[in-house]
């Protein structure tokens, strides 16, 4: 069984660039563009990660995880935010609200996977 | 990174995408019609275009977006007011935003100067920001200090000990750490042994399931830096205690040490936490719900998967008629059934098609986005004042087309500006309101759309545009015209209303060129005018490229398609309508008028057609820039939609052929470029130099304006 990942960004580079490294390393990678987005496509099925960007329009990214982390499904799931260098204060923000790590834009690939590999058994 | 430049294109139709969103909040910022998230979305978009910029190394659209979205960001919690001059500064910026992003697309030279000066104002603004009240002071020297010390005792390359005691605090859980798999990511970096630490481990009935009670002591032995160690704890720092130093038994070195405690928080406010407060706040709006428009449901979808679909149903429509065809030789008993099923079938191939060609559609709003920059550059050059009003800016058009109206319309506008719109002071004095208003509107009418540029202007002036078309010899002295016949000459090659070509609507292109190209999409352009009170530019286009309707004739036995849109009217003329000359040409005579004709057969050197009209059928046809001809063909067989397939990938420019689509039976058939073939005639019935200087004035038109409007048709004679 492989890996699932849930990709939260609104912007579809972002979420194509992660999905296809991912699934190159063979990972399941799940996409939705904002946090409702990622609500309503986790349902019921679990996920062993969810990599969310922090700025998106509805639901953002440290409301996803205050959400995620509320649910008892979802309090052990790691949580990945996606930062970029001149928003460090998200880290604390994002840590405070229960995220596991955090991934610096811009990245490549193999930083991804580094990343997502220390989380995510 | 060649895996990163796949995404390019994505990311830069994206970022088409975010500066429309841009433009848009913009303009409502600045009409102030701006609600709490409209900041917000700007932010947004700019930090998108900025994150994107990163990975595929745009320096410069980082580097600008940087700045931009500093403002942006000071902005959107209140500690830099925004005022109508920061607007403006704003709409500047996302200009020079959407260039670089132009020019990271083409790959050119970004335009890095203006971009400097700007992001310099930019900085300018934002450095004006209140300071928040929680800022705190970096506290993060005390930690890196060590980590040098015990840098600095370690030769790079060298394998040195490392001693790691790792023990975790209840929080790492909470944040769904894992020690196991940071103990993992250290075996990447070298040979590792690990111990635990059972200690704290209390009895079984007293253990929370939540808690934290082991400790591990990790042994590395690597030749990476202490900092790439420490980076495996990077995301659980805060949660544990952590003591890393080299082990000075094992490597032979002193063993400096640092500890980081778990005291929560303390990394709190270490780095940029200034910032923090209002980033929650604005987030909070966020969460509330994205403007208007913010949100689309839809799919991004390659351009040649989508065409690739157009053309597999235009196969499917060919094969559907070709069934139809075959359908004549069954049996009478069994023809009902088959006949009821292909009905069946061509309806639903036909609604297929349709769905299709709305894949393809688009609103006119990314042409239409990009205009009130326009308008802003162009009023701010001429020092005249306008605004822009769009109208309908949803009517979808094929993408084809998306493609071909935009210069026109800029074209229109910047004309409209410059030539249309009056300064303030005479607006002013002719009792109208200091600022201009040009409308921009599309709708569809008729199965085409038709787009409106309208301006509230002085008008065309009659009689100047009479005077210097006389002075240009495109009018005879004495014709006597009629308004719209006038306002029709502004087409005409080489006209121009303003006394010296500017540099806003000159660019060396006039409205004749836009007509050109309009009618080579097979497109219309008018001009209509009150006198004082403004001017209209109506362009009417086909709603796609993609497929036309066409009429199939039959020339020597071979079948063309004739574009419905070039044909007048078709007729069998009596033989003493059909005149020589002693050229060879002939011409027809329509109800007084001679208009040449031209043998289809002939032009492509197909024998055993039709020799004479009054045997065959003449297609009345007509082009904008070359006028009326008769084609002269065997037979019609009847008008249909067909699919244009391009031969531009399999052939050289045919000259007479524009394209070619597949008829029912499988057989192609050449779309006839009539215009082309008018030409192509010019050469090959050219008569002999002595000839043609004897039959000057053969053709005669009855009104002064068709003579002017197609000049070139004298050379037919």
């Amino acid at each position: 069984m492989s890996k699932k990942i849930l990709a939260v960004d609104d912007s579809k580079t972002m979420r194509d660039m992660i999905a296809f490294t991912l699934r190159g390393a063979g990972y399941e990678v799940v996409e939705a563009d904002d946090g409702e987005d990622a609500l309503s496509k986790l349902g019921g099925s679990g996920v062993n990660l969810v990599i969310t960007d922090i700025n998106m329009p509805r639901l953002d990214g440290i409301g996803l995880i205050k959400k995620l982390r509320s649910d008892p499904s979802y309090r052990s799931t790691p949580i990945l935010v996606l930062t970029t260098e001149s928003e460090s204060s998200k880290k604390d923000e994002g840590r405070e609200a229960g995220a596991t790590g955090w991934i610096v834009k811009p990245f490549d690939p193999d930083q991804l996977l580094k990343v997502v590999q220390k989380v995510c058994a | 990174m060649d895996d990163l430049s796949r995404f390019r294109d994505t990311y830069l139709a994206e970022c088409e995408e975010l500066l429309r969103d841009l433009e848009t909040h913009l303009s409502a910022l600045h009409d102030g019609t701006a609600d709490s998230e409209c900041l917000n979305s700007i932010f947004r978009a700019v930090h998108s275009i900025k994150a994107g910029a990163g990975m595929f190394k745009f320096t410069e659209l980082v580097d600008f977006s940087h700045e931009f979205e500093a403002l942006l960001d000071n902005m959107r919690d209140g500690r830099v007011e925004v005022t109508a001059e920061r607007v403006d500064l704003l709409f500047k910026a996302s200009d020079v935003l959407a260039d670089l992003v132009g020019a990271a697309a083409e790959g050119s030279e970004p335009p890095a100067a203006a971009a400097n000066m700007l992001a310099k104002d930019l900085a300018a603004i934002t450095s004006t920001a209140k300071t928040a009240p929680e800022a705190n002071t970096p506290d993060q020297a005390t930690r890196g200090d060590a980590g040098t010390s015990a840098e600095q005792s370690r030769q790079p390359g060298e394998t040195v000990c490392y001693r790691i005691d790792f023990y975790p605090a209840a929080e790492l859980f909470r944040h769904a750490n894992e020690p196991l798999l940071l103990i993992r990511e250290l075996k990447t970096l070298g040979e590792v042994e690990v111990e635990v630490d059972l200690s704290r481990l209390p009895d079984l009935q007293q253990i929370e399931p939540e808690n934290a009670y082991l400790g591990w002591t990790i042994t590395l032995r690597s030749d990476c830096g202490q900092d790439a160690v420490r980076e495996v704890f990077e995301f659980v720092e805060d949660d544990c205690r952590l003591d890393i130093h080299i082990d000075a038994n094992d490597a032979g070195s002193p063993a400096p040490s640092e500890e980081t405690d778990a005291s929560p928080g303390r990394r709190n406010g270490a780095e940029g936490s200034d910032r923090k407060q209002a980033d929650r706040a604005a987030e909070e709006g966020q969460a509330a719900k994205g403007g208007p428009g913010a949100r689309i449901s839809s799919i991004r979808v390659d351009l040649d998967r989508v065409d690739r679909l157009v053309n597999m149903v235009g196969e499917l429509v060919i094969t559907q008629s070709m069934l139809s065809q075959q359908a004549d030789d069954l049996p009478s008993d069994r023809l009902i059934q088959f006949t009821r099923g292909l009905e069946e079938l061509a309806t639903h191939t036909r609604e297929l098609q349709e769905s299709v060609m709305a894949i393809r559609m688009q609103p006119v709003k990314s042409v239409f986005a990009r205009m009130p920059r326009l308008v802003r550059e162009v009023t701010d050059k001429l020092g005249k004042r306008a605004r822009l009003v769009t109208i309908g800016e949803e009517t979808e058009v094929d993408k084809t087309v998306i493609e071909e109206i935009s210069d026109p319309i800029t074209h229109m506008i910047r004309n409209s500006l410059d030539h249309g719109l009056e300064p303030p002071e005479e607006r002013e004095a002719a009792g109208k309101p200091a600022d201009g208003t040009i409308t921009l509107s599309a709708e569809h009418r008729g199965g085409r759309i038709v787009i409106n540029i309208r301006d509230d202007g002085r008008g065309i002036d009659h009689s100047a545009v009479l005077a210097r078309a006389r002075e240009r010899g495109l009018v005879a002295p004495g014709a006597e015209l009629a308004p719209d016949e006038i306002e029709d000459l502004l087409f005409e090659p080489g006209f121009s209303t303003a006394a010296t070509v500017t540099d806003i609507s000159g660019r060396g292109v006039g409205l004749d060129v836009v007509r050109r190209n309009i009618q080579g999409l097979g497109g219309r352009v008018s001009v209509s005018s009150s006198p004082g009170s403004g001017t209209c530019f109506t362009m009417t286009l086909p709603l796609t490229l993609a497929v036309m309707d066409g009429m199939i004739v039959v020339a020597g036995g071979e079948k063309f398609v004739i574009p419905t849109t070039n044909i007048i009217e078709s007729m069998r003329p009596g033989r003493d309508q059909v005149n020589r000359l002693p050229s060879g040409d002939e011409l027809v005579e329509v109800r007084g008028d001679y208009l040449p004709l031209l043998y289809i057969a002939r032009a492509f050197s197909i024998d055993g057609a039709v020799d004479d009209p009054s045997h065959g059928l003449v297609v009345l046809a007509e082009t904008e820039r070359k006028g009326r001809v008769g084609l002269v063909v065997d037979e019609l067989l009847g008008q249909q939609q067909v699919v244009i397939k391009s031969l531009e990938d399999n052939y050289d420019p045919v000259p007479g052929i524009s394209a070619a689509t597949i008829l029912g039976n499988g057989l192609v058939a050449p779309i006839l470029d009539i215009e082309g073939l008018q030409s192509m005639s010019q050469i090959s019935t050219s008569p002999p130099p002595g000839l043609a200087a004897a039959i000057p004035g053969g053709v005669r038109r009855t009104d002064a304006i068709a003579s002017i409007e197609q000049p070139e048709r004298n050379q037919w004679t």
